[in-house]
């Protein structure tokens, strides 16, 4: 495994090498339930609220605002789910190119006779402010607007969102999914007046199964899950010790170097585009460069079935991703694509994500389109 | 060129004969990759599907061996080609026989392309069926070694071209031997249970299946002579020849059990009869259309060879009549044969060679035709 060359870091991310230390050291040291009142207990209670603190400090928040959760998927649950409970059959205003851990929420709560209002993209991926003024309705409750697009990365004006809601419309809930952003974008809650923000640790070189829900304390939410009084009774379970001490380091380790971080990927996304001109791949950027999150290149190719592709570069050890996981291992349209173009656009079966990360090297992007290359040439002769 | 220069993609179903192919490719050395086909969504209301399970035992089982392995949709295409043409076949009171068309449109065309574009050499699939290749290059299909698991019935339409590029390795074995190396190697599905029935029907009622697709029109059983004999529930529901399910008690001119012996499709008519060896179950020639040769060879207007009408039945010797313009044969035999079916394949062979086959339109009995839609 360790000679395949991963482009894949949207979908997740190795450990970083500190965080498997921290944690290696965690499972052999503190066992104790942070619930219990002996020394065991207290010790792990105390790494865990170390923890909470570092996690606020990184979106400026204030560590009772952090509700530590099992991931992305369970935060953006809590916040919408949750959040909708006082608010019966009201509406709801989001996008069509939200994670599904947003979607399927809202789809749940349709069918429970809830409005929602699905705003549309544009070809550069995002929406408008005026879009958000344009839905709002009287009976609108929550907005929620991811902060940047897991497929095509683009970046939805998530400030100035924020800013016209708490001046026109405090009462309106605005959640946004961060998971993609996290990691190389300056997230400040207070600054860009954010109630509720979803964060995972895998996507960042933390470990699996862990993440975070920021709630403002201005806002209150009942738990989703039910059982104990772990995380100021607001998510039950005994908490996840190893997991969240590598999620602090991974957090720690990030916020050294996130601009550094954040250039390289720049570095990165340019030299492989820069490297599909120079081999004259007839290619399109899916949404925009500028304005999208650094780590992540959508492109389409044109005539190159993407499944057929994904399958050549796996078998030469290059990891790519394409369209959406579905039913048995198949891959079904990207909900993204069909949203940006329509279901018929080529794009929507000719199109793959690239995604940098941790321990991408130059050479790696130089071997990668090369490979594509070849695999283009061989497709395209079929 | 040493083996692991070629490629070989295996068409892996999650069943025990595909897991035992790719091991055995991969034994001998060649480049393998596992493919899952997913033809058919029969997501239930607990939302069980036979599908996602099957691929969790592909992927056991590629794991295990040490092969990649990547699942393809083929719904649309299995649709179109395979589903269509079995309710088009009803519907005009024959009998199709969908595993025949799936192999002829599925595992050997739409998914032997998929495989070429992924650069493979050969296609494998676990059929009991043997491809030997000679020295003018040419492939001839010849039956599975397993006399009793032989498939190159429901692989007769395979054209040369198709056949240039397959493997069957499981064609000299018999299906015990199978299951005894799926056990040695510790494979996920060494005790699976092989599927029966047609891959979308599954283990379901299959009147209950084809109700949801085609209207069922309830009639009169009838005898030759035109008595009513009872109600039956739909012609599609009845094969020339059946017994089962008919529900006439031990009435009649004799005890012996009631058969279905024909179909009346102008009047929605069942006609039935008593005895396993009635009369009007027997044929002595049949007409056939559709023909597929699995060798390029030209066969003269009139050749002399064997035939199977149905799956796992005895060989009959029989005379052909070939119109290559409009790719018809009439087909006499030697001796009379029960419960020719129209919608069926008739497959050819020499020997051990299958040479192909075509689709079964009409059986006569001397100068009568039989009424069998």
């Amino acid at each position: 495994m360790s000679d395949t060359i991963y482009l894949d870091h949207a979908a997740t991310t190795p450990m970083h090498p500190e965080v498997i230390e921290v944690m290696s050291e965690a499972m052999k040291h503190y066992f104790g339930n942070a619930s219990s009142i002996h020394q065991l207990g207290r010790e792990s209670r105390g790494i865990i609220e170390e923890a909470r603190r570092t996690f606020a400090e990184s979106i400026n928040a204030n560590p009772q605002e952090i509700i530590i959760t099992s991931g992305g998927t369970e935060s953006d649950n809590m916040a919408i789910i949750k959040s909708a409970e006082k608010y019966k059959g009201k509406h709801i205003i989001t996008t069509e190119i939200e994670h599904p851990a947003v979607l399927k929420p809202l789809d749940y709560l349709s069918k429970q006779g809830y409005d929602i209002t699905y705003l549309t993209i544009n070809n550069d991926g995002q929406i408008t402010l005026e879009q958000i003024k344009n839905a709002l309705r009287e009976d609108t409750f929550l907005v929620s607007i991811m902060y940047g697009n897991n497929e095509i990365g683009s970046m939805m004006p998530i400030q100035k969102i924020g800013h016209y809601l708490k001046e026109e419309h405090p009462d309106v809930l605005f959640h946004t999914d961060a998971v993609q952003a996290y990691g190389t974008e300056e997230i400040d809650v207070r600054e860009s007046k954010i109630d509720l923000l979803s964060v995972s640790s895998h996507k960042i070189n933390g470990p699996k199964g862990v993440g975070f829900l920021y709630k403002s304390n201005q806002i209150s939410l009942a738990p989703l899950i039910l059982g104990g009084e772990q995380e100021n009774k607001l998510r039950a379970g005994t908490e996840n010790l190893p997991a969240i001490i590598g999620f602090k380091k991974a957090v720690e380790v990030r916020r050294t170097n996130k601009k550094e971080t954040k250039e390289s990927y720049l570095y990165f996304k340019k030299l492989f585009i820069s490297k599909l001109q120079e081999n004259n791949i007839d290619f399109d950027i899916n949404g925009t460069i500028e304005d999208s999150l650094s780590h992540i290149l959508s492109v389409h190719l044109n005539g190159i079935p993407s499944d057929k592709l994904l399958i050549h570069l796996d078998l030469e050890n290059i990891a790519v991703s394409s369209g959406s996981a579905c039913s048995a291992g198949t891959v079904g349209h990207s909900h993204v694509l069909t949203s940006l173009y329509d279901e018929n656009h080529p794009a929507v079966e000719e199109t793959i994500r690239i995604s940098f990360g941790l321990g991408i090297k130059e050479e790696d992007i130089i071997k990668s389109v090369d490979k594509i290359k070849k695999a283009s040439i061989f497709l395209k002769g079929k | 060129m040493s083996n692991k220069n070629i490629r070989v993609v295996v068409g892996m179903s999650g069943g025990v004969d595909s897991s035992v192919t790719a091991l055995l490719l991969k034994q001998q050395g060649y480049d393998v990759i596992g493919v899952f086909m997913k033809n058919w969504d029969d997501t239930d209301e607990n939302g069980v599907c036979t599908a996602t399970e099957d691929y969790k035992d592909v992927g056991l089982v590629a794991n295990k061996i040490g092969i990649p392995y990547y699942s393809i949709n083929f719904e649309e295409e299995y649709w179109d080609k395979v589903f269509q043409y079995f309710l088009d076949e009803y519907k005009k009171g024959r009998t199709p026989n969908p595993d025949v068309m799936c192999n002829k449109e599925i595992k050997f065309k739409a998914f032997l392309d998929y495989a070429m574009s992924l650069g493979a050499d050969y296609v494998a699939t676990g059929h009991y069926a043997r491809v030997e290749r000679d020295e003018n290059g040419i492939t001839h299909m010849l039956r599975g070694v397993d006399n009793n698991k032989d498939q190159t019935y429901f692989l007769n339409q395979l054209s040369q071209k198709q056949l240039s590029k397959v493997m069957f390795p499981l064609g000299e074995m018999d299906k015990s031997e199978v299951r005894k190396i799926a056990e040695e190697a510790e494979l996920a599905t060494a005790n699976k249970k092989d599927s029966t029935g047609i891959c979308f029907i599954g283990e379901k009622d299959f009147k209950e299946f084809l109700m949801n697709y085609l209207p069922a029109q309830p009639g009169n059983m009838v005898t030759e002579d035109g008595e009513i004999m009872g109600r039956h529930d739909g012609l599609m529901y009845y094969t020339i020849g059946q017994r089962k399910g008919l529900g006439i008690g031990g009435t009649g001119q004799s005890n012996e059990p009631w058969f279905a012996i024909g179909k009346n499709m102008e009047n929605n008519e069942l006609i039935v009869g008593q005895g396993f060896t009635h009369p009007h179950l027997y044929a002595t020639h049949l007409e056939a259309s559709d023909f597929s040769f699995t060798t390029d060879k030209s066969y003269p207007e009139t050749f002399r060879c064997t035939a199977k009408f149905r799956y796992r039945q005895e060989d009959t010797n029989v005379t052909v009549f070939y119109n290559k313009e409009e790719d018809s044969a009439v087909v006499e035999f030697d001796e009379p044969t029960r419960a020719i079916t129209p919608g069926q394949a008739i497959v050819f062979y020499d020997g051990d060679e299958c040479l192909g086959g075509g689709t079964i339109d009409r059986a006569y009995k001397e100068e009568t035709l039989l009424k069998y839609i």
